[in-house]
């Protein structure tokens, strides 16, 4: 078999070029699953998605064959771990276009990347007086850490405000800014709207006041290619598990120069270089931010993780599901009473929307027993739902394995819907 | 589909469309918050209590079917009842919602309530429809702070 038969024998992609959903769907065994006696149709990505096979192995191969410490045995499989765990932080850096390894620190999750930034960037920068900017369509998770942060030092939270169509309204952003912003942490792709924000020209705003940037990509990661150094935030958060990856591992990126600056997150061991009882001195980065032992198994799924994006090609999955998307919009607005709220020009594949005085729960409930797993609810992002007058919305969010028959359970779904509240 | 027949019962679909009792109590001499921050459901509960008996009972809100249609017939089965009676008839309800989905449900003594038994299929939507019985609970008890689910 030659070399570019191989490269163009990809999971994702079929000989002539063109993305292979149904050849990816065979990576992921969980969708052979039925539920409720019906084929499993997955629409909630953006809460997690599916594993492939790879990662599963992966995890399986590093406790069958690997398991030990990292960073500290002498012995032949702990440096087999070390070697698997610090190959993975690798191939992060890569996938996010880092400048080097040690700008990579593995936490549980996206929460626990903005955490670590609020705590140890922000208590060593932010005083009483000084703002931190938000936007209206961020997570709880890019709200909460900073709104504890302004309590305990006297800060304030300023808001960029969004458009009806879902889009952040730059000029108030522009409006916003001054002398004392000391943080701007923004969402890359939100996860109820699925806008995307223009974090490029987010970053350069903020710059210009000297504000650093955090962008949490959680949502954006598994839909776009990714590049730190093009972006030129200044921290860069995202989940394993939305990216095919295992739970409870997440990436925080920072630039190489703020990260040195920055003291520890939580005390313990790894994060160490000696400790005696009058003084501790802290690692170097990124071990300084890692402390006790890590989610070694983890770090291992999510660069095998990586490795499968890659293979599939992200560029060809963001131009299926770009045209999955606009099939799923179209089939939506078709549904008599529906309203789907994010209508953003620039968008991932979150479908988010309501139905007359149907209530999410109950459309949930009903598209549940059709096979269909959607999220219903306000997606952690309360004031986003206050924003557009709803206590909750129905969501569907679309990943490279979902097909345009999945959309069509999905309206299925809803017409079944409608028959039952009639 | 019969589960979801089961669930949406005709007369579910139409206390969630007409909720009786929709509307506060001015003479209320208890109140009560009750919030489901899963799925967001928020219900005001007023209650005009004479001695043991409650005399009026009202609700606002916003919520699911099951919510909305379990606080109106919640509502509809307590005008007139004691806080005793309400207390044994809160634990009848949560048994049979919260029941074993093999046995037939158990549902003496609770009358029109008796639709609510095929949430027992949906453990996802028993906070839903029990809601509005913990809030019962927590102005009975005179507890001024918001009962949540979670």
């Amino acid at each position: 078999m030659s070399a570019a038969y191989l490269s163009l024998a990809r999971s994702g992609e079929t000989p002539d070029g063109a993305f292979d959903a149904e050849k990816v769907r065979a990576d992921f065994p969980i969708l052979k699953r039925r539920v409720y006696d019906r084929p499993l149709v997955y629409l909630d990505n953006a809460a997690t998605a599916q594993k492939p096979q790879a990662v599963i192995d992966a995890v399986e191969r590093y406790y069958s064959a690997e398991n030990s410490n990292v960073h500290r045995g002498v012995h032949y499989l702990s440096q087999r771990a070390t070697c698997a765990y610090e190959g993975a932080r690798a191939r992060v850096r890569g996938f996010l276009n880092a400048a080097e390894d040690r700008e990579v620190v593995f936490t549980r999750g996206t929460t626990e990347a903005i955490n670590l930034v609020a705590q140890s960037y922000g208590r060593g920068h932010v005083r009483e007086g000084d703002e931190i900017i938000l936007s209206e369509m961020e997570h709880h998770s890019n709200i909460v850490p900073w709104q504890m942060l302004c309590e305990e030092r006297g800060a304030v939270l300023r808001v960029i405000p969004v458009n009806d169509r879902g889009e952040l309204l730059l000029e108030e952003y522009e409006r916003l800014l001054n002398k004392r912003t000391k943080f701007v942490s923004v969402v890359h792709a939100s996860n109820v709207l699925g806008t995307v924000n223009p974090v490029q020209q987010i970053v350069k705003m903020a710059h210009r006041w000297n504000a650093p940037v955090l962008v949490d990509g959680a949502q954006a990661v598994p839909h776009m290619r990714v590049d730190v150094q093009e972006i030129d935030c200044d921290f860069y958060a995202f989940s394993g598990h939305k990216l095919y990856g295992p739970t409870g591992i997440g990436v925080l990126y920072g630039k190489i120069g703020l990260l040195e600056a920055m003291s520890p997150y939580q005390g313990g061991g790894s994060m160490i270089r000696s400790v005696t009882f009058e003084k501790t001195t802290y690692a170097e980065v990124p071990n300084r931010f890692e402390a006790g032992t890590p989610h070694i198994e983890g770090g291992i799924g999510l660069g095998a993780a990586i490795d499968y994006v890659n293979e599939v090609g992200l560029d060809a999955a963001a131009a299926y599901e770009e045209g999955l998307l606009a099939y799923a919009t179209e089939a939506l607005r078709g549904v008599p009473g529906l309203r789907l709220i994010g209508t953003a020009r620039q968008k991932v594949g979150v479908l988010s929307f309501v139905m007359g005085d149907i209530h999410p729960h109950d459309i949930g409930t009903i598209l549940d027993r059709e096979g269909v797993a959607v999220r219903a609810g306000h997606h952690c992002a309360q004031p986003l739902m206050q924003r557009f007058g709803v206590p909750a919305t129905v969501r569907a969010s679309l990943a490279f394995y979902n097909t345009r028959e999945d959309v069509d359970a999905l309206v299925r779904g809803l017409h079944r819907v409608r028959e039952v509240f009639g | 589909m019969s589960d979801l027949r089961e669930l949406y019962q005709q007369v579910i679909l139409d206390h969630n469309k007409s909720p009786r009792n929709f509307r506060k109590v001015e003479d209320a001499n208890r109140s009560s918050e009750g919030y489901n921050p899963l799925c967001g459901d928020h219900l005001h509960l007023y209650l005009k209590v004479e001695g043991d008996v409650i005399r009026d009972i009202g609700f606002q809100g916003s919520g699911c079917a099951i919510s909305k249609a379990s606080a109106s017939l919640m509502s509809s089965a307590l005008k007139g009842k004691t806080k005793g009676e309400a207390e044994a008839l809160f634990k009848r309800f949560h048994d049979m919602v919260t029941g074993d989905v093999e046995a037939p449900p158990d549902t003496e003594g609770l009358g029109k309530l008796v639709v609510f038994a095929g949430v027992r299929e949906f453990p996802a939507r028993v906070k839903c429809a029990t809601l509005a019985w913990h809030t019962l609970n927590a102005a009975l008890k005179g507890e001024d702070k918001p009962v949540s689910t979670e």
